[in-house]
């Protein structure tokens, strides 16, 4: 159920690297934890971010989450359909990324889970 | 499923907002077996009974429910609760489930202050409780029960059979919505509650978990005891005068209720609504000129008013309509405005 051209992380976000570019959205399972998702609050486009700093925040209606990112890098672009319809993250969370980097450590790729090593994790 | 009160119970079945809708537009069905019921009996339960909790249950007839508090001396919440006239010296006190063993201790202790020939009863274990909710409710009810529904009015109940099984079904509930609270022997609980869902097919019926259970009251302005007010909240600071029964003679925690009525009074729970895309949650500080002047007691983002909405514990010059509130969301300022109560009022009701 995990798609396998997805890298995964620990804290439950996927990330899709394409050249010098990484998508990054949560997954199935985060979504199905957080349950009715509400508000999605993204960083703005040109902030730098650090492997596992804190860039939003994701709120359901019966808790908070934060998001980490899963590499170093600027954020090249940000998901603004989700200001309007953050459902969905519930509905089609492999689809609804979150923001776009521009990796400034592509070895950091390394440490990500594939689709096996995560659905290992949520199991 | 979460730990609550010793109970496995399901946060949410199909989804929060599916369950909310549910209850707003059609029916939902809750398991709330958890809630407790402690019995007074006797010659002097009323006395008792008026002793011990605010209201003025000499007000309610046989077969009337009334919302009320058991109060400290300092007119503090030991536990909010609902009133039951089984007869006239009998009375049923539905509690919180967290507060069951220390409700029941503080009524035995209650009942010896107030005096005279009343037992009291822990009779939770005898009583399994499902609550159908909606403006469905009692028409899916109806066909399981020879009750007369219709006859039964707000805060009344009845007994007779649900499904062939012996049944107490009040008119309450905790949604703000039209519906009822049935009330079944324990044993028989799993199939009243399948009788139930199948009966609500026809209305496509959802069972629905705690996390509905909150926004659905919360939307209504309920209470929740623990969350919103306890033993160092009195029931006139959470906004609750009107279950003061203001005529009775003497009660526990009465003085300080009648001094804070008369002006001492300093705080009050105060609903908020957020217009900003956030959400206040229970425990956030309410801020003012950069210093803590108050508490989020409850918040949420409600599914069928797609407001976000709560309520915050200020000091009485902030609690009124049209106040702003500066509420400190994860470091950022939000505002709020103090609204009027309920958020919701369901249609029809006066």
């Amino acid at each position: 159920m995990y798609p396998s051209n997805l890298k995964y992380t620990k804290d439950h976000e996927w990330i899709s690297i394409e050249g010098n570019e990484a998508t990054i959205g949560i997954t199935d399972f985060a979504q199905g934890q957080l349950g009715d998702i509400v508000f999605v609050e993204l960083p703005a486009v040109g902030r730098q971010l650090a492997a596992g700093e804190a860039f939003g925040t994701v709120e359901s209606v019966k808790a908070v989450s934060e998001l980490f990112a899963p590499m170093s890098g600027e954020v090249t672009a940000v998901n603004a359909e989700l200001g309007t319809h953050p459902e969905l993250v519930n509905s089609k969370p492999h689809d609804a990324w979150m923001i776009k980097i521009r990796p400034s450590s592509p070895a950091e790729a390394g440490s990500l889970l594939d689709a096996d090593a995560y659905t290992k994790l949520t199991k | 499923m979460v730990e609550f009160a010793g109970w496995d119970m399901p946060v949410e079945y199909s989804g929060i907002t599916e369950e909310h809708m549910a209850v707003r537009t059609r029916a939902g069905l809750f398991d709330v077996s958890h809630m407790g019921q402690i019995e007074l009996a006797g010659p002097d339960a009323l006395k008792a009974v008026q002793w011990m909790t605010c209201n003025d249950a000499s007000r309610l007839s046989v077969g009337q429910i009334q919302y009320s508090a058991l109060t400290t001396p300092a007119a503090t919440f030991v536990d909010d609760v609902l009133v039951y006239r089984m007869n006239a010296d009998h009375f049923m006190l539905v509690v919180n489930a967290g507060n069951i063993m220390k409700d029941h201790e503080w009524i035995v202790a209650q009942s010896k202050k107030s005096g005279g020939d009343v037992s009291v009863v822990n009779a939770s274990s005898r009583y399994a409780l499902i609550a159908i909710q909606g403006p469905q409710a009692q028409a899916v009810l109806q066909t399981l029960t020879d009750i007369d529904l219709p006859a039964i009015k707000y805060y009344w109940f009845a007994t007779g059979e649900v499904a062939g099984i012996r049944a107490t079904v009040s008119r309450t509930g905790y949604t703000g919505e039209d519906g009822f609270e049935v009330f079944v022997p324990p044993a028989q609980a799993e199939r009243a509650w399948d009788a139930l869902l199948q009966a609500g097919k026809s209305v496509d019926i959802k069972p629905c978990g705690l996390g509905a259970r909150d926004t659905l009251r919360l939307e209504a302005s309920m209470r929740l005891c623990g969350s919103d007010m306890d033993e160092q909240v009195s029931v006139l600071e959470a906004g609750l005068g009107w279950i003061v029964g203001w005529k009775k003679t003497d009660f526990e925690g009465a003085d300080v209720l009648r001094r804070q009525k008369a002006g001492e009074l300093k705080r009050k729970l105060a609903p908020f609504e957020i217009k900003d895309r956030a959400i206040a949650r229970h425990g956030y500080p309410v801020k003012k000129d950069g210093q803590q002047v108050g508490v989020v007691t409850s918040g949420t983002q409600t599914p069928f008013l797609k407001k976000s909405i709560g309520m915050a514990m200020v000091p009485v010059e902030l609690a009124t309509v049209g106040t702003p509130l500066e509420i400190e969301i994860r470091g950022r300022a939000v505002t709020a405005e103090v609204v009027p109560e309920p958020f919701y009022k369901r249609p029809g009701k006066a």
